[in-house]
């Protein structure tokens, strides 16, 4: 078991090494010298170009500037936005609370409303559980940015109960104005984790210990509780991590349609103003969340499933 | 399913049932993609009138005659922008597909052949990029080339290979380890026209499985990427593009534009994805 840890964290630093040399190294494949890509085309007087080849080590070979690039990463140093003239990481702290919340808010939301159709879908056939199969059919095809177009319509313009955009004051503030957001980044993974808890709620039920259970008089809630969920929480599980992952990638899309101001919408503008140091920085935040909580699932699944070969990856 | 029906008869009725109603979705949803594709072909030139003709004095207006959608924020016909937008959400996709799904192979069978540190190796690397979201690469993309279709289309398709390699892989060791491949060897073909002649042709039905799969996926990061302002660009007609320029309209209660662009886009998406899950379904029923 530890051992298997122990890989897995191995495979979290060189995944991060790797990706984070993707995010650096981008900045010397565009077009231009890498002054003019970081300005974004601003002419700029000869002292900030200074201030820019010595903070970047311009003059460094390209190795040792990568070096330089991730140590300051890891002490929290992204380097200097373009556009704003301040701190990329005090930037990115700004933010930073919003898209934790916005992901958190959609994952208590994934996993309530998710696991709660499958087992609906699982436990009632017949109409009930068709009409589980056609929710979560329209669901897994409804994008992120579709999702928020049709929830503000109804929701916010229409009836009035939430706000379309904006962050909001205070708690419960913020969990109103929050609410539209989760759903639309939810709404989506809810339908893939709906399919696999009813998939594997009928498997486990319908296995031969689970009729015997019934057939000896065990009360169908204990037998349930017991010996179906217990065995049906291993896919779930696996799946439910994987999708609150990829939400870091749609939190983008999300973030950008109700105008919240959090990582992935600030990312996004500046993408669009070639503000390259803020966007070297919130990738790397953003993937290094992707990957940590990947590593949590793996880590997960081997210590639900006593089975699962801790050795090499599954043929 | 694993449900015991008690008596032969019935287990009869429900399959041939299932399998009617299931014919009729197929049928259903390759209808809706042929419609897409001929749309996304010659949607321009069928398109009633101008899709980046401005009317302002139209704008918002609703279905009238001649204009059976009515007008989008900028006055301008909204049918004809919607048929002249197909081009770029339908096309995008396919041009990720082809070249997610084509390199994709040549790694999964490449790997799966040579076996060794070779495989090993090339696994390792797969499995490492396999961390990188799409969407956040395309934006990665945006930022260094500036945002276009065609930075976002390179970058999906990058993000993409590593899933078909990946899946593809272990259809193709499963091939390789067939007794007909041995028997192929031991007459002295090479392992080139091997993998070329018999063991793709061999795992075509889940290339094609999973390539269907992949452009649902696809559809939707691209336009999500347009929607984002990352990819197809403003005036030119694209249905995430659509989407993000009715936004402006959605808080003012005219939400016709964002609304019919994002059920276009739901509409073929469902069409692919359920015609991709019984895709594989059968090419895995096929390969036992």
């Amino acid at each position: 078991m530890l051992r298997f840890v122990a890989r897995r964290l191995v495979m979290l630093v060189v995944t991060l090494l790797v990706s984070s040399f993707v995010i650096f190294s981008a900045l010397y494949v565009a077009p231009g010298n890498p002054i003019a890509v970081l300005s974004g085309g601003r002419s700029l007087p000869p002292s900030s170009i200074a201030i820019l080849e010595k903070r970047y080590h311009l003059n460094d070979p390209f190795f040792v500037r990568y070096a330089d690039w991730v140590k300051g990463a890891v002490h929290g140093d992204f380097g200097v936005s373009i556009a704003l003239h301040e701190d990329v990481s005090s930037l990115i702290s700004a933010r930073i609370g919003t898209t934790l919340e916005l992901v958190a808010y959609a994952s208590i939301l994934i996993l309530l409303f998710g696991i709660g159709l499958g087992l609906l879908g699982a436990l009632r056939p017949g109409p009930i559980d068709s009409g589980v199969i056609v929710i979560t059919a329209i669901s897994a095809a409804l994008p992120a940015f579709v999702a928020a177009v049709v929830l503000q319509t109804v929701f916010a313009v229409n009836l009035g109960w939430f706000p379309a955009t904006g962050n909001g004051l205070g708690f419960v503030d913020q969990v109103r104005h929050l609410t539209l957001p989760a759903f639309s980044l939810a709404v989506g993974s809810l339908a893939l984790v709906a399919r696999v808890t009813r998939a594997s709620v009928r498997e486990e039920a319908g296995k031969e210990h689970v009729q015997t259970a019934i057939s000896r008089g065990i009360p169908y809630g204990m037998v349930v509780r017991r010996h179906v969920l217990r065995n049906a929480a291993i896919p779930i599980t696996t799946v439910a991590g994987i999708t609150i992952a990829s939400l870091i990638a749609i939190d983008t899309v999300v973030e950008t349609a109700f105008s919240l101001n959090g990582l992935g919408s600030y990312l996004v503008a500046s993408a669009s103003n070639k503000d390259f140091a803020v966007v070297q920085g919130i990738s790397l935040v953003l993937v290094t969340i992707f990957v940590v909580i990947n590593t949590i699932v793996d880590i997960l699944y081997a210590v639900l499933d006593p089975r699962v070969k801790l050795g090499s990856r599954a043929q | 399913m694993s449900t015991v029906a008690p008596t032969a008869g019935r287990i009869v009725r429900f399959s041939s049932r299932g399998l009617h109603r299931k014919n009729w979705v197929v049928a259903i949803c390759i209808t809706v993609l042929v419609l897409a594709v001929v749309v996304a072909l010659i949607g321009s030139a069928i398109a009633p009138y101008d899709p980046n003709f401005v009317s302002l004095s139209n704008a918002y207006v609703g279905p009238t005659g001649g204009h059976l959608l009515g007008f989008d924020p900028a006055g301008r016909d909204l049918l004809s922008r919607l048929l002249a937008g197909a081009r770029t959400t339908i096309l995008g996709p396919v041009a990720v597909v082809v070249i997610s799904v084509g390199v994709g192979t040549g790694v999964a069978v490449a790997t799966a052949w040579l076996g060794g540190w070779f495989d090993a190796g090339v696994s390792a690397v797969v499995d490492v990029l396999f961390a990188f979201p799409g969407i956040l690469l395309a934006v990665l993309a945006a930022a260094v080339f500036g945002p276009s279709l065609k930075s976002a289309v390179i970058a999906l398709s990058v993000a993409y290979t590593p899933y078909v390699a990946r899946i593809l892989r272990g259809a193709a060791l499963r091939e390789r380890a067939q007794q007909y491949v041995a028997a192929l060897e031991v007459q002295g073909l090479t392992g080139f026209g091997i993998c070329l002649r018999h063991l793709v042709p061999n795992v075509f039905p889940l290339i094609v499985a999973q390539a269907t799969i992949l452009f649902g996926y696809a559809m939707v990061d691209l336009a999500a990427i347009s929607f984002l302002g990352l990819g197809v660009q403003t005036p030119q007609p694209d249905w995430g593009v659509m989407v993000s320029e009715g936004q402006t309209g959605v808080l003012q209660g005219y939400p016709a534009e964002s609304l019919a662009a994002g059920l276009a886009i739901m509409v073929v998406v469902i069409a692919v994805n359920l015609l991709g899950e019984r895709l594989v379904d059968n090419a895995q029923r096929s390969s036992h």
